[in-house]
């Protein structure tokens, strides 16, 4: 496994994690890695990234909540896309994957 | 606020959904809309919604006496809270004590081989339709599904608790945690504070520490434990400090979580002026608590009742889990917090009760509700099922 994805547990006393293959993928136009099929926020949280959107009024911060695709905390801009929610949604190579800010246009 | 999210969630879903099926029917007459709106894609005797403990052994039991069953649950793979667990799990031998939660995951999944069973996978239950007809979403696709008879087995939402900072990226549920570390290999932080002394809690810090994740304090607003000895003393073991009467004052940080305030509380749980620590972490976890998830029922239209003992908001049932609905059943978590051999005994009724409605009274199906409903009765004498016990009895005393 790379050294500079650091937040992986490379040692477990009970789990093994069995992933897909590494692949390379965009952060804000930035390249990193992370492995085909998680989801991508895993990917994001492994290299450290943890602000994921700014809210429309108040610009706060918006990061990983309920990991389960229910919160809508996650939603980010992907490929273009707004309101993906990252926590669900499995990594492909080449993702353009950026921070949303405000809602995000709809149609 | 998670069920809230949740629930404005699953509105917005049905919004939409019956948005797109009406401006897709637009040119055609009043009641082809009506009647495709009703039409199912796919029907089967008994449709369970949840793939936890509760859910699989509802569709074994009703697909071993005959009845054709669909599963549906939105992870990926089976076991619901189950595949999060690597702790080995306490209850009775009968319902596989001492051995971890993703094993129980995995001997479950063996029992829904059965030809009867149509297992679905990445599928959220989004509406109920009149009609007993579940609106389905998988990836993109929507599907509506149909069966005489429904099991509902969703499982439960975390609580989430008011402090300043809350919305900070850093601050988690406890299952949220536990996804990302124990299914996905991630840690979401360094060091942490968790919030909460139930075995949840409990749990979850002993897992933190064996991904590498250093617990700088447990806290608990009671003035004792929640949750088992034993895994309070494993913890204390290894040097976590566990502070009883605190709570959290806010959290610190501006774009993500940098710190948090403690302080202690007296009886009432108000702040003790003075007691304040300041303590550096960069991730706060939430183990306050469960509430059932009972929205799809509420839509339905079953009677829904508020019994602080089993968690909240729960659809009324009577002993063979059958709500105020006839053919709708709940089970497991969604039917009051407890813990997996109780849901999966819970399970077994609903399946068989639900067979029994559908194809009338079989002795083996009389004889697996019996069963379990003693084995109920028994774990529910026990210490932690006080509560429950109290719970299901407030339901039996109600009139429907
Ligand atoms: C940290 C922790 C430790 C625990 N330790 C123990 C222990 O040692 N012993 C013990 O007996 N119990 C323990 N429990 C409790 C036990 O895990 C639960 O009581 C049990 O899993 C409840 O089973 P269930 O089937 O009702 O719900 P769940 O296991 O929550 O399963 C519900 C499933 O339904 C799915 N679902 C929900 N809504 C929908 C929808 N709309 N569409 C599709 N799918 C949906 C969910 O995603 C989930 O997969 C523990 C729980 C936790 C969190």
């Amino acid at each position: 496994m790379p050294k500079k994805i650091s937040n992986r547990i490379t040692e477990h006393p009970i789990l093994t994690f069995s992933k897909g293959k590494l692949v390379k993928f965009y952060f804000e136009g930035k390249e990193i890695e992370g492995y085909e099929g998680e989801p991508i926020a895993a990917a994001l949280i492994a290299n450290g990234v943890k602000v994921f959107r700014v809210t429309e009024k108040m610009k706060r911060a918006r990061g990983f909540f309920c990991a389960v695709g229910k919160c809508s905390s996650c939603l980010m801009t992907v490929n273009s896309i707004p309101n993906v929610m990252v926590c669900v949604e499995p990594l492909k190579q080449g993702m353009k994957v950026e921070r949303q800010i405000g809602r995000g246009k709809l149609i | 606020m998670l069920a809230d999210f949740r629930s404005a969630l699953i509105h917005l879903n049905l919004r939409l959904s019956a948005f797109f099926l009406i401006i897709s029917h637009l040119s055609m007459p009043a009641s082809v809309l009506s009647y495709n709106m009703k039409q199912s894609d796919l029907t089967s005797d008994i449709l369970i919604i949840g793939g936890g403990p509760a859910g699989l052994s509802a569709g074994a039991v009703a697909a071993e006496l005959g009845a054709k069953v669909i599963i549906l649950d939105d992870n990926p793979v089976v076991g619901g809270q189950l595949i999060k667990q690597t702790h080995k799990f306490f209850g009775s031998k009968s319902h596989y004590c001492g051995v971890r939660g993703i094993d129980i995951a995995r001997i479950l999944e063996t029992k829904i081989t059965h030809p009867n069973i149509t297992m679905m996978c990445d599928a959220s239950a989004i509406g109920y339709y009149e009609d007993n007809v579940i609106g389905v979403v998988q990836g993109e696709k929507f599907t509506k599904l149909h069966a005489p008879k429904i099991i509902f087995a969703t499982g439960a939402a975390e609580n989430m608790i008011a402090f300043p900072n809350n919305d900070l990226p850093g601050v988690y549920g406890a299952g949220a945690v536990q996804t990302l570390m124990n299914v996905h290999g991630i840690r979401p932080g360094r060091r942490a504070l968790m919030v909460g002394s139930g075995n949840i809690g409990l749990i979850v810090s002993y897992q933190m520490i064996q991904a590498g994740i250093e617990v700088v304090a447990l806290i608990e607003a009671m003035d004792r434990i929640g949750g088992y000895n034993v895994h309070a003393a494993k913890l204390q073991r290894l040097g976590v400090p566990i502070l009883i009467s605190h709570t959290v004052k806010y959290a610190t940080g501006k774009d993500f979580v940098t710190g948090a305030v403690i302080v202690k509380v007296n009886k009432k749980w108000q702040p003790i002026k003075g007691t304040e620590k300041k303590l550096k972490v960069d991730m706060i976890c939430l183990a306050v608590g469960l509430t059932p998830l009972s929205e799809l029922l509420y839509q339905a239209g079953c009677k829904i009742v508020y019994v602080p003992d089993l968690g909240g908001n729960v659809a009324w049932h009577d002993k063979n889990m059958q709500t105020s609905i006839p053919g709708i059943y709940v089970a497991g978590d969604a039917s009051g917090i407890e813990e997996a051999s109780t849901a999966m005994l819970e399970g077994r009724i609903a399946g068989a009760a639900a067979y029994q409605s559908l194809k009338g009274v079989n002795l083996q199906a009389q004889e697996i509700i019996k069963l379990s409903k003693t084995e109920l009765d028994q774990i529910r004498q026990g210490p932690f099922g006080t509560r429950p016990r109290l719970g299901k009895e407030k339901l039996s005393a109600l009139k429907i």
